[in-house]
């Protein structure tokens, strides 16, 4: 992995906790972690770990209550929320278990829409969006919605999605939980290719250790909101 | 995100609900559409009423008389003059001086006197009128038999029909033509030392003001005058002279004849020195012009009269009939844009998920509100145009139907409903306008959705 000096995503002591009712629930509760560019991690715990809150973090749709996230050195505690959605669009890639594609769009219109937030010309979203779905295995099916596609394929899109702004970053919560295992390590395979193809640092939300254990190079474990260990893939 | 992809976006959801969006449009069209004929229907009545005023010929026209003349109508005025009898008269150098005024056009003096016609033998009574060249414009004129004076010192004459039915009751028409002898009193200025001598000032003295004449005496002449046409109604609807005119003579004839007038008693009761007039009716290059012209002769110490004291106050009336109109006319666009509201809540409810997600890969919370914004504003142009559209057709409908009432009437048909121009872009920016105000509120609601709780997989 490269220089210590310079993380792709660090958290100095993060801390998120939501006030429910009465009483304070703490999602994340100090958490220090240190990922490297082009690492594959995995964030693994039980539900309500705050595994996923963590990567909302990281992934700039949450703020932390206190402490410090930083991505390629830049403190996303401190940027206005212009500059949070211009890092999500340039600098994050993301995809969901659920895989919140639009429905009412095609797959193609689905994968340029990042692109119209970030004003890429037409014809360049057209040829990138192609691009994108070819690598996923789905240029054949352009002009199909996501009701038409299987949900593996559907992740693809997701997938494809994720990679058009072409991030640093690719950001997965639990992508495999609604797909069957096959079909989740495919996807999962899809992954580890592109990123080593493009340089892009992983995080991965999962609870499925075996899973993780065959693609990501790094485990850490929360429970409480809190770290509990790190483990490197021997 | 750029103007076009917004615009693609917006229209896109907006086509999702093509039921719910379609109805709101409608709704939309339905409240532009009653204030755009509402308001049309404003301009139509004002234009109906100034065409009206406007060809009557009164709007830009100063009418002037002396303070030693008229008094009682302007009380107020009055009051500020309690020695009438030093007041300046309304001579010729009063109508030079006049003349001069910047944007008159027309300085021309009332002559109404009594005069006798003589036809086929027979004499009859009739008042005689001077009338300008101008005069020719007045819709008295619309629908002239004849033809109108051939010069402004031509002796002819043009008669009122109904003063033709007194000369010849079986065919009026005929005496277009023919020859007739006007019978008036002539005013002829008697100088101080030859007093008990008629001066025979006749066509040379036109002024008839000689400045040490002290008196004049009253001759009767006659005059032969060509009848050249026959109107039916009198210009001017009678304004500009108190009694009504029967004879209508050019303004110059008039005044070369030096015919006596009601106020050269009063003149050489006061030993006035010459002939002065009792009216000047003075013409005003535009109507806007009217007030400056007013001010300007009114300094001169002379009363004036002018029928934009009248229209200030249907001006008004129209300002206020146009408010109204304009306020419930927008009743129905209130509650159109309740309807907005209402459907872009909706929306913003239905597509929390969608906003979530695009919020999620890179969307800012401006873009979100600006989409919302977007579909709100086609919502108001689509329903803009759609409003003119039913507006137009509302209008026509109005039209028709006052024009079958207006023809049964044996009135001439007129339009009383106008649309212009202005309105119809007015009507839709407004639209636009009112619907992006209405989309504020959803708008920065789907803006300030949190994305992580609108992602939580349920």
């Amino acid at each position: 992995m490269s220089s210590i000096s310079d993380p792709a995503v660090q958290t100095r002591n993060v801390v998120r906790h939501y006030p429910m009712g009465e009483s304070l629930i703490r999602a994340v509760d100090g958490v220090s972690i240190s990922i490297e560019p082009g690492e594959f991690v995995a964030l693994l715990g039980q539900s309500g770990s705050g595994k996923s809150t963590l990567l909302n973090l990281i992934a700039g749709l949450d703020r932390p209550t206190s402490g410090a996230v930083l991505v390629h050195s830049r403190d996303l505690a401190k940027m206005s929320s212009e500059e949070l959605a211009r890092y999500r669009r340039n600098d994050v890639g993301m995809v969901f278990q659920a895989f919140h594609l639009i429905p009412s769009m095609t797959i193609t219109e689905n994968v340029e829409l990042p692109m119209r937030f970030a004003e890429v010309d037409r014809d360049e979203r057209a040829q990138r969006s192609r691009e994108s779905l070819e690598r996923v295995g789905l240029g054949k099916r352009l002009d199909h919605r996501p009701s038409q596609l299987s949900g593996g394929e559907q992740q693809r899109v997701s997938l494809a999605r994720a990679l058009a702004n072409r991030p640093r970053l690719l950001l997965a919560d639990e992508p495999t939980g609604n797909l069957d295992s096959r079909t989740g390590e495919d996807i999962l395979n899809l992954i580890r290719d592109i990123s080593l193809s493009m340089g892009m640092t992983v995080i991965m939300v999962t609870h499925e250790r075996v899973l993780a254990e065959r693609f990501a190079q790094r485990f850490i474990f929360l429970a409480d909101g809190k770290l509990v260990s790190e483990e490197v893939r021997a | 995100m750029t103007g076009y992809d917004l615009l693609d976006l917006a229209v896109r959801n907006l086509r999702q609900s093509k039921l719910r969006n379609g109805l709101t449009t409608i709704g939309i069209s339905v409240g532009v559409a009653s204030l755009v004929a509402m308001l049309s229907l404003g301009v139509g009545l004002q234009q109906l009423a100034t065409r009206r005023l406007a060809g009557s010929g009164l709007f830009d026209t100063v009418f002037v008389t002396s303070k030693q003349d008229y008094r009682g109508f302007d009380r107020e005025d009055d009051a500020k003059t309690p020695h009438p009898e030093q007041a300046p008269v309304l001579d010729e150098g009063a109508r030079v001086k006049i003349t001069h005024l910047p944007n008159v056009t027309e300085v021309e003096p009332e002559i109404r006197v009594m005069g006798e016609v003589i036809a086929n033998g027979e004499t009859h009574f009739g008042f005689v009128t001077g009338l300008p060249m101008s005069a020719r414009e007045n819709e008295a004129f619309d629908n002239l038999k004849g033809k109108f004076f051939s010069s402004d010192n031509a002796d002819e004459a043009i008669l009122l029909m109904d003063f033709a039915k007194e000369l010849d009751p079986k065919a009026p028409t005929s005496l277009i033509g023919k020859d007739i002898t006007l019978r008036y009193g002539e005013r002829q200025a008697i100088s101080q030392d030859s007093s008990d001598q008629a001066q025979d000032v006749g066509g040379t003295n036109t002024a008839g003001s000689s400045g040490d004449d002290y008196g004049f005496s009253v001759v009767r002449k006659q005059q032969p005058l060509r009848v050249i046409g026959l109107i039916e109604q009198e210009p001017y609807g009678g304004m500009r002279t108190v009694s009504r005119g029967r004879i209508f003579l050019p303004v110059k004839t008039t005044e070369r004849l030096n015919m006596a007038q009601f106020t050269d008693m009063r003149s050489s009761l006061r030993g006035a020195s010459g002939k002065s007039y009792m009216t000047l009716t003075v013409r005003v290059k535009d109507p806007a012009k009217v007030q400056a012209v007013q001010d300007a002769i009114n300094q001169m110490n002379y009363r004036t009269f002018s029928v934009l004291d009248a229209t200030k106050s249907l001006r008004r009336f129209f300002t206020v009939l146009d408010l109204f109109l304009g306020i419930f006319g927008s009743l129905a666009l209130a509650v159109a844009t309740l309807a907005i509201i209402n459907t872009l809540v909706m929306a913003v409810l239905e597509r929390r998920r969608e906003i979530g997600v695009m919020k999620a890969i890179g969307a800012s919370d401006q873009d979100v509100k600006k989409l919302f914004f977007t579909e709100a504003g086609a919502m108001g142009f689509f329903g803009g145009i759609l409003g003119i559209v039913l507006g137009l057709a509302i209008g026509k409908a109005i039209n028709f139907g006052t024009a079958i009432y207006l023809t049964r009437r044996q009135l001439p048909a007129e339009p009383v409903w106008i649309m212009p121009l202005w309105l119809v872009g007015a009507a839709i920016a407004f639209s636009i306008v009112v619907s992006l105000v209405a989309g504020l509120y959803p708008a920065s609601r789907a803006a300030r959705l949190d994305p992580v709780q609108t992602l939580k997989y349920e």
